[in-house]
């Protein structure tokens, strides 16, 4: 039985750690919350130059070739520190995208760009209100150009290309693809949307004729987005785990330090047993979590349903661990100056992103169905 | 990562399986048991037979020193050993409490003589033993129970009465924990023994419980004397070896095997025809499916962490501290709402496929619960060692116990 992370992988996580908590202090959340920056551009550069960008992608093409293990203890980091930088639309869903579906051509033109930190990807789906589904998109994509519009996008202000599901033509599911769309260019509109997490920066992409091509085959586009879905989920749950005890200590240093009636708070049960029942749902997340990372290690036929339940685990236990550290802290928690936010907001941004736990528990369930009748 | 078996490991479990094939009867599947198979009114004495075989083979306890009986291997050993005595159908259960906390005790404080006397025995099923601690005003608070022990010449007198006690009406022996001197503070009054469940003034009665089973006692005792080198540890230190014997316990309380989980749901679900369609399709029966797999997967998968661990010869993180608060509601609430599914004939014994199994799961639910600590005190636990939080203000600290209220 060896179902824990090695030494060099702790090693990995522990510098990570230390870099965050030097150089992406709350302050620096707070930072970026308040102010008009797209990103923490230097908290982002200290992660390129410890060569974060690059965990998974192959040496040749400039990556350090790791295994999704290191960037999951990665990940994790990045969630407790709630750092406000493209971690999950570039290092997760753009880099993996092109890892899944790009031809050696594109691979071999963006990923380098994105270990080096020269560029910045993202992924575009959604296209306002309504959750997206292959009959609802309505950005096309066909003789080399884009047209549409995607809304909210993360990072779209920051990012330097983007991966967009678009139309093209065909039917039912096989209606969408992928394609790549490099947003330097004049055909592509960005504008600042305002969200419940200023701290992660959204903007509204819009293209007219913009250059694009097609990631992948034609109509593979939502099969293609349900395996990336599956591979972001675990690198997710390890964020949201992250998070998840971050809130949960914070709120737990409080209930220590904070006296009422005589005593400090954390001495009642109604204050003790809801932090227990925060450990125990960070277990529960932290365990499903591990198995997705080990299913995505070895390509394991396993990886659907391991990466719905650490999805659906560790979105549970962000959320809660977020909302009851507020509840913790009592009327300071909901000042603007006080750090709970943070994590209430991050937690709500990350159970949305790439599909929320309702979805996600009937995806698991249509799973388990499949893997019972096999 | 990996689920693997070290070498040492993948050997030992092949040595294990090979003298399990020779010795016992395979399952055809891993929910048959041997208590529903068979029932059987001399179960005890299949037990002890099947636990005799097992101590000459040397399997009985793994852990323990070899002068013991044992053959002094490391935990995940005992762990595999376990892990395939569960595929075969033996009788189970009747020796976890003696071997698990009274021994152990009984190697931390009794005399070498009477180590001698009692641990064979013990491991080779020929003697039971009990553990005599929870009374009618003491249940999560144990230090406060009423059972006097006085002096009395070169012994004990024993008055009192003992609860919940498993095992004790086929019990040969127990541990007990009395209150020797009411006039200082709760903690520090109590002493423990061990005794002849056959003493005279020893009276046992069974209690039926909620599920109609009767594994649980009360035990009375009037006038019952030994003598004092029967006591473990000094006198007005029976919390600390209390301590000893409750540690063991929440390892031996384990999860509740070969229950009926989410396979069994979603059969039902399949099977169960709702207004619009069969249940497995509506979204709110899929929803508590995906939770209580997510449950499921995650409390085996906690338990591997843990086995990780052992198997790295350190010692388990804090993680195992969650596996009985979420498996004893799930439990509970998986019983009730696979019930639900049913309709109506929910609430009949043997109407539906699986009707038994999920009522027994309800039923059974809400004792596992309370059993061996209960969801509050769990919580408590989980709050005080692993978050590091203060521990409850207590009004009855430095108060004598006779002064202190009842009830």
């Amino acid at each position: 039985m060896n179902f824990d992370f090695s030494d060099d992988q702790k090693l990995l996580k522990e510098q990570v750690r230390k870099f965050l908590t030097d150089k992406c202090p709350t302050k620096v959340v707070r930072r970026v919350l308040d102010g008009n920056e797209t990103h923490a551009e230097e908290v982002w550069k200290g992660l390129v130059d410890l060569g974060v960008p690059g965990v998974g992608i192959p040496e040749e093409h400039g990556g350090l070739g790791l295994s999704p293990l290191e960037l999951c203890v990665v990940a994790e980091e990045i969630g407790r520190s709630a750092a406000p930088v493209p971690f999950d639309t570039s290092v997760v869903l753009a880099t993996e995208a092109l890892k899944l579906a790009g031809s050696d051509a594109q691979k071999k033109k963006w990923l380098p760009l994105l270990a080096a930190g020269e560029a910045i990807g993202t992924l575009a789906i959604a296209e306002g209100p309504q959750p997206p589904k292959p009959r609802s998109i309505r950005t096309t994509f066909g003789g080399g150009h884009l047209n549409g519009k995607k809304v909210p996008v993360a990072d779209g202000e920051a990012a330097t290309f983007a991966i967009v599901l678009a139309n093209t033509g065909g039917q039912g599911d096989r209606a969408v693809s992928l394609a790549i769309v490099d947003l330097k260019q004049a055909a592509v509109a960005k504008k600042r949307v305002e969200t419940i997490d200023p701290a992660r920066k959204h903007a509204e992409l819009t293209f007219k004729d913009a250059t694009a091509e097609i990631l992948g085959a034609e109509g593979e586009g939502w099969r293609t987005l349900e395996r990336l879905y599956d591979a972001a989920a675990v690198y997710f749950a390890f964020a949201q785990v992250g998070g998840a005890e971050a809130a949960m200590w914070m709120a737990r240093d409080y209930a220590l330090q904070r006296q009422a009636f005589g005593r400090a708070i954390g001495s009642y049960q109604a204050i003790k047993h809801k932090l227990a029942d925060c450990y125990v749902k960070l277990e529960l997340a932290r365990s499903n979590a591990y198995y997705g990372a080990m299913m995505l290690t070895d390509g394991g036929a396993d990886l659907p349903l391991a990466a719905a339940a650490a999805r659906i685990a560790a979105t549970d236990a962000y959320d809660f661990a977020s909302k009851e550290n507020i509840q913790t802290h009592g009327g300071i928690g909901f000042t603007w100056e006080a750090d709970t936010q943070f994590h209430y907001r991050r937690a709500r941004v990350m159970a949305l992103s790439i599909g929320g736990p309702m979805a996600w528990k009937d995806k698991l369930v249509t799973r388990l169905e499949q893997k019972n009748a096999a | 990562m990996d689920f693997n078996d070290t070498p040492e490991e993948a050997a030992f479990r092949k040595e294990v399986r090979t003298w399990l094939d020779a010795n016992a009867t395979r399952k055809s599947d891993d929910k048959q048991s041997f208590r529903a198979r068979n029932d059987d009114p001399e179960l005890l004495k299949k037990a002890k037979e099947w636990q005799d075989k097992k101590a000459k083979a040397g399997y009985a306890r793994i852990t323990w020193p070899t002068e013991y009986g044992g053959r002094g291997g490391s935990p995940i050993l005992q762990v595999i050993y376990q892990q395939e005595e569960a595929h075969y159908l033996v009788p189970l259960g009747f020796f976890d409490i003696g071997l698990g906390m009274c021994i152990p005790t009984m190697m931390a404080y009794a005399a070498p003589e009477h180590l001698t006397r009692y641990v064979k025995p013990a491991l080779h099923g020929d003697e039971v033993w009990c553990q005599l601690f929870s009374e009618p005003a003491a249940g999560s608070d144990v230090a406060g129970i009423r059972t006097r022990a006085e002096r009395d010449g070169d012994g004990w007198v024993i008055n009192g009465q003992k609860v919940w006690t498993s095992g004790a009406h086929y019990s040969d022996y127990g541990i007990i924990i009395t209150r020797t001197d009411p006039n200082v503070p709760k903690h520090a009054g109590l002493t423990m023994f061990f005794l002849s469940m056959k003493t005279p003034g020893v009276e046992v009665r069974p209690i039926k419980q909620m599920s109609g089973g009767a594994n649980f006692n009360e035990v009375f005792f009037t006038d019952v004397r030994i003598p004092d080198s029967q006591r473990l540890g000094k006198v007005g230190e029976g919390w600390k070896a209390a301590l000893t014997t409750l540690m063991n316990e929440r390892l031996a309380v384990g999860l509740p095997s070969g229950g009926l989980d989410v396979d069994e749901l979603m059969e039902l679900a399949r099977d169960t025809d709702l207004e619009d369609g069969p249940a497995i399709r509506n979204q709110q029966v899929r929803g508590k499916i995906a939770d209580w797999y997510v449950q499921q997967q995650g409390l085996k998968l906690t338990r591997y962490r843990t086995l990780t661990a052992l198997s790295k010869g350190q010692t388990p993180g804090p993680e195992s501290s969650i596996i009985k608060i979420v498996a004893a509601p799930k439990m509970q609430d998986m019983g009730a709402f696979a019930m639900e599914l049913m309709g109506p004939a929910g609430i009949m014994k043997e109407e539906v496929p699986h009707a038994a199994g999920f009522q027994a799961q309800w039923i059974g639910g809400a004792g596992f619960r309370i059993a061996g600590g209960t969801d509050e005190i769990l919580r408590n636990i989980v709050a005080e060692r692993v978050l590091g939080m203060p521990a409850d203000i207590r009004v009855d600290k430095d108060v004598p116990f006779n002064k202190l209220g009842k009830g």
